[in-house]
This record gives C-alpha cells, sequence and structure tokens, in this order.
C-alpha cells in the first residue's frame, strides 16, 4: 500500500520531470539564422497620415488612375456586381462621404465633385477592437494592418467598420483578377480585406501607390512630426474627415 | 474468462485495423520522393546554397516560414539575416519562389508523399509553370 506521503513525493517528482521535458525540448530545438529585422530603407513615423486634395481632382482618369495604381499591384479582384464586389480605394460624392455636414447648402460644384475613400487608418479603429482573432490591428506607425492568415472571415470588422471600407471575398478571387502582379499574394475565399496604406512599400522605403500616382494630389507623412510636409499643408489648408463624430480618428484628411 | 471469444474477436479486429497502414502497402514499391533543384535560377548560381543548410531546410522550412509570416505583417520586419550575414527579404513569392520555381517538382513531391497540403498557395502565388488556376 502506497502511503500519502510517498504519493506526494512520486508526483512532485514526476511534475518536475514534466517540466524539466518541456524545456529540455525548447533547448534542444535548431534555431538557425541570426535574426529578423527591419530594412534599413524603410520609412518611418509615428503616425502615418494622409491628405487628399479633392480641388486637384478634376476628371474620372484623375481617379482612375490611381484606383488602377492600387488595385492591379495588389492582385484586387473586378467585381461588378455591387453586392460582392471589393475595393481598396474608390470614389463616392460629398453626400454619401461627409454626411451630416450641411451637404444639402453646400455649392453644386462641391455636391458634385467626387472624392477619393479608403481605409481611414483610424487611430481608434473599431475594426480592430472587434476582430476577435486579432487579425486585424494597429501597428506602432499607426497603419491598420490586415493578417490575411489569421482571419476567419467573421465580418465583424466588416460591421464596425463605419466607412465601408472593407469588403468580404464572397466569390474566389482569382477568377475575377485579368492580370497578376507575382510579387503580392492574391486573397482568398472568404478572408476580409482593405487598404493597407502600401505597409509592404512603406516597409521597404517606397510611399503608397496612390500616393506615388497621384503626381501631388495626395500628401502622405508623419503627422506627429511637426516639420513634416503633411503638418504643414494641414497648416495652411482648412481639412475634413469622415464621421469624427463617431470618435475613430480618422488619419485621412481632405481638402475641400 | 468470461465471454473469451468476444475478448479475443475484439483483440482480433484491432490488430488488424491497427496494422492496415503496413499490411496495405505490403507488395507495393517504395518511390522515394525527390525534389528537383533544376530549374533555370539555380542553375545559373556559382555555388548552389539555399539561405539555411540542406539538413536545417529540410526539416524546419515550416517554422522558418512561419516565422516569416509573422515576422512580416505583424511585426513589419522584412529582412531576414541567415546564419552566414547574407541578407534576404522575407517573402515566399519574391524569396523563395524566385529560385524553387518548379513548385510541382519541389514542394509538391513530398508534401504529396507525406500527405499534407499547405495552404501557402490559397492566397500566394505559385511561380508560372502550370500557370494559374
Amino acid at each position: 500500500m502506497i502511503t500519502r506521503r510517498e504519493f506526494l513525493k512520486i508526483s512532485a517528482f514526476a511534475s518536475l520531470m514534466g517540466l524539466g521535458g518541456a524545456f529540455g525540448i525548447e533547448a534542444l530545438e535548431k534555431k538557425q539564422g541570426k535574426e529578423v529585422i527591419k530594412d534599413i530603407k524603410a520609412l518611418k513615423a509615428k503616425r502615418w497620415a494622409m491628405v487628399i486634395d479633392t480641388r486637384k481632382f478634376k476628371t474620372q482618369e484623375d481617379f482612375d488612375k490611381i484606383i488602377k495604381a492600387c488595385h492591379k499591384p495588389h492582385n484586387v479582384p473586378e467585381i461588378i456586381n455591387p453586392l460582392h464586389e471589393v475595393k481598396w480605394i474608390w470614389t463616392e460624392d460629398y453626400e454619401h462621404s461627409f454626411p451630416g455636414t450641411a451637404e444639402q447648402y453646400i455649392s453644386k460644384e462641391v455636391k458634385e465633385r467626387k472624392f477619393l475613400l479608403l481605409c481611414n487608418h483610424c487611430d481608434n479603429a473599431p475594426c480592430t477592437r472587434v476582430c476577435p482573432v486579432k487579425a486585424t490591428f494597429k501597428r506602432e506607425d499607426g497603419i491598420t494592418m490586415q493578417d490575411m492568415h489569421r482571419c476567419i472571415g467573421c465580418k465583424f470588422c466588416m460591421a464596425g467598420c463605419p466607412y465601408g471600407a472593407r469588403n468580404y471575398n464572397f466569390l474566389p478571387p482569382r477568377d475575377y483578377i485579368k492580370e497578376f502582379n507575382n510579387e503580392y499574394p492574391t486573397r482568398t475565399l472568404g478572408v476580409v480585406e482593405k487598404c493597407t496604406f502600401c505597409n509592404e512599400r512603406i516597409d521597404r522605403g517606397l510611399l503608397p501607390y496612390c500616393v506615388e500616382a497621384s503626381e501631388g494630389k495626395i500628401i502622405f507623412g508623419d503627422l506627429f512630426d511637426s516639420n513634416s510636409e503633411i503638418r504643414k499643408v494641414l497648416s495652411e489648408n482648412i481639412v475634413i474627415r469622415r464621421k469624427v463624430e463617431l470618435g475613430t480618428q480618422p488619419m485621412v484628411f481632405y481638402i475641400i | 474468462m468470461y465471454d473469451g471469444w468476444k475478448i479475443i474477436l475484439g483483440l482480433v479486429v484491432f490488430v488488424i485495423i491497427v496494422t492496415l497502414p503496413f499490411t496495405m502497402s505490403v507488395g507495393k514499391t517504395y518511390v522515394q520522393p525527390k525534389p528537383s533543384l533544376d530549374t533555370p535560377e539555380i542553375q545559373k548560381m556559382e555555388k548552389k546554397q539555399c539561405i539555411e543548410s540542406k539538413q536545417y531546410m529540410r526539416e524546419s522550412h515550416i517554422k522558418l516560414l512561419y516565422s516569416w509570416k509573422d515576422y512580416a505583417t505583424r511585426e513589419g520586419k522584412r529582412v531576414y539575416i541567415a546564419s552566414d550575414g547574407k541578407q534576404y527579404e522575407v517573402s515566399l513569392q519574391k524569396t523563395c519562389m524566385k529560385c524553387h520555381s518548379n513548385k510541382e517538382k519541389f514542394c509538391d513531391e513530398c508534401h504529396n508523399y507525406v500527405s499534407v497540403k499547405p495552404y501557402c498557395w490559397d492566397c500566394h502565388i505559385e511561380p508560372k509553370v502550370g500557370g494559374l488556376k
């Protein structure tokens, strides 16, 4: 018959063995490669933000050029049906872009003007708060990033986002991509996607595609750097943001 | 022994089921998977060396890729410093598949053999040999 004392001794020894085993296996595991680091060319900022000068957009061509410059390299599918469409950057009129800003009284010119919309990379992003798997999260530089590896397609973020910046892949996206960019992945059926502020380009020292294609109509920079170009533009112009009353702190500013 | 025949019958069935993987392959010839390194890109290389040693890549490539995935998408770290000090871009499509442009004869060779189906290719674009779906 085993005594209580003996039983405790044995179980204590066994649990020690268990713990030791875990450490042992960890130590034996091969680690190769020195480390993974940030590119030295990477652009650095505390809070990336964007100013869109809507006065400079004249023709539909101006918009199309920018939308194409984004959608093509990012392998965004072209789906005509608005129920299934996927878009990272798109256009909308004043009334639907800035509701609740006395839109019924504004000038005809502004009323008819189109506005370039995209993910606002909100400082207080509701999408990241509702995501149950942290697939969408805030990077240190303020970019609201979407990790497609983790997304389970629950669509909470789509409900959370007040700007309609998120689209669900209801259809297999590859069937709707005409030309593939082999340097960037596509998405798969059943994940949510959106603009990522071209973080993959920023990490390599390049500006986002839309900024590059806009030829000065879009200004991109560090909002927290008082000497940056974007701060200069913000101090010289009166800007508005979409649905500020919701407290999301959007990082995309519009000069009207 | 009560109900001895039931117990023995049960044991026999159990042993048959457990040994099925072995008994089913009796008589079949063993074909070793041979991932091919014969791509134009690798042929051009002076020193035919992957980013790490062959043994490490063979055993742990999925661990490396998994860590790369997190470093790149979650931390924005996109430069890998290998054991020999060389730097590589952290990217499946732009680094790995640039040399191993023969997915069917390289990746699939072993993956099919051990019946694993990595879902990398649901999103990541494989090099154009067999063409895209």
